[in-house]
């Protein structure tokens, strides 16, 4: 009896950027301990649907197959989350998958992240050390703040805490929690800190931390338990000192 | 400083509910519990407020001016947010949601309130047996306790998210603290708005 069970999946697919998306149900035959690429591969290897019409088989982002990379973000059973930590096991059934909405389409359960990686130019995240000369060794870091900052350095641009986010949307332009939290990060290292002002100054341009309304959902759907509200509470704390700063004078304003 | 116009503006929105109007909020709450203690006592406060010196100015720039700038940025806010308790049903998507909630209803409440007990009247002050004349109609007396409360809800959920805003709190221990702090804030508050209501109404 067991070999014949299945497994039965909603998915809503998408042809190119431009189609009407829609609904196709899925019949796949279970194997203990599968999770969601599992059964997509299933799908792949025969894309019967429920109704036994041969179709196209379901598109998705996926690489390393560890959480680690941000690439399988998608909308399982209504919850952003990375397909390949969904256990079947795990899951209500009907499983239903669906995009990112946060993000634009590209086809059935891909979707383009490139908002995110604009965020991160906006707030400049990552150190410049580029010089016409060797500029030797920089300041070390003392190894506890190491150990804190590597918790921020998990950070894989999923797109989960965006998708999640009651403030990013279509209406807004809010970055979203991901590059608040990586502006952090990078203003905590030492060499990183000689430009914090400038990472202070782009999360304060338009769409910037302002637009966060403390819901907190972030903090709570993040795969790698990254404490993004803790970061966004300390960027507001910076920033508001940033502004003051700005306004009023200060030779470490710059 | 323009390009950082929409931070500074919401900085503004965030200040002004705490300062005045949060100020502001307490200070009216307070008087007007003078009911309870009596109608000659109530009137004695209302006249004392209402010949303030500068009290024209005053209530343009503490009450009315913050209060437009707030409301108008908040419906604003409001409507950019889509809202997802359904799916993300935390306890703080839930107050989010919720401070969205009683934002418009406490603007609508306002905007009456507003026209009722002071522009209508324009250069007299409100006394007791004007605010006796609304209550004890029983639609009027609920519609002043949702006002009233979704007021107070909407004050001390704010004065939570105003402690993230300017990074006072930001260990989610901090937060937590202060999560319990507003709730006793939005009791007391309530306590002491709702019991000045039930004096107007049922004058006990």
């Amino acid at each position: 009896m067991a070999e014949n069970k299945t497994v039965t999946f909603i998915i809503t697919r998408q042809d190119g950027s431009d189609s009407a998306p829609y609904q196709e149900t899925f019949k796949i035959p279970y194997r203990p301990n599968m999770n969601v690429i599992s059964a997509l591969m299933e799908i792949r290897k025969n894309p019967v649907n429920a109704n036994g019409e041969k179709t196209t088989p379901v598109q998705w982002d996926m690489n390393c197959l560890e959480e680690v990379c941000g690439a399988c973000s998608m909308v399982i059973n209504g919850v952003a989350r990375q397909s390949c930590a969904a256990l079947v096991d795990k899951l209500d059934q009907p499983i239903r998958l669906e995009p990112m909405s946060t993000f634009p389409v590209v086809r059935d359960l891909i979707v383009d992240r490139e908002r995110m990686f604009d965020a991160l130019k906006q707030v400049k995240a990552w150190i410049p050390i580029d010089g016409t000369h060797d500029l030797g060794p920089g300041p070390r870091m003392p190894e506890k703040k190491r150990q804190w900052a590597y918790e921020l350095s998990k950070c894989m641009t999923c797109g989960v805490c965006l998708e999640a986010c009651p403030n990013v949307n279509d209406k807004s332009n809010f970055i979203g929690p991901a590059a608040i939290s990586q502006a952090r990060l990078f203003n905590a290292h030492p060499t990183g800190a000689m430009n914090a002002s400038e990472r202070l100054n782009g999360l304060m341009e338009d769409g910037g931390i302002d637009g966060c309304g403390n819901s907190q959902n972030c903090v709570q759907v993040c795969p790698k338990g990254i404490p993004l509200t803790t970061s966004i509470a300390a960027m507001n704390r910076a920033t508001n000192i940033q502004a003051f700063k700005n306004f009023f004078g200060s030779d470490s304003a710059l | 400083m323009t390009e950082h116009r929409e931070f500074l503006t919401r900085r503004l929105h965030s200040l002004l509910g705490v300062l005045p109007i949060g100020v502001f909020l307490i200070q009216h709450l307070v008087v007007n519990h003078f009911a309870v203690y009596g109608e000659e006592n109530f009137n004695k406060a209302a006249d004392f407020m209402h010949n303030l010196p500068f009290r024209t100015l005053l209530e343009i720039v503490v009450i009315f001016l913050p209060i437009l700038f707030h409301a108008i940025l908040g419906v604003y806010i409001v409507f950019v947010a889509r809202n997802n308790t359904r799916n993300y049903g935390f306890f703080r998507n839930w107050m989010f949601l919720l401070q969205r909630v009683t934002g418009i209803i406490t603007f609508v409440f306002i905007v009456w309130h507003v026209w009722e007990t002071r522009i209508q009247l324009w250069s007299e002050g409100a006394d007791y047996s004007l605010m006796e004349g609304i209550l004890s109609n029983p639609f009027m007396f609920w519609f002043y306790i949702v006002g009233v409360l979704s007021t107070i809800f909407h004050f001390a959920n704010g004065l939570w998210s105003f402690c993230v805003t300017w990074g006072i709190t930001q260990t989610p221990k901090s937060q937590k603290v202060v999560t319990y702090a507003t709730l006793i804030v939005f009791l007391a508050l309530s306590y002491v708005g709702v019991r000045t209501l039930i004096t107007f109404a049922y004058g006990v």
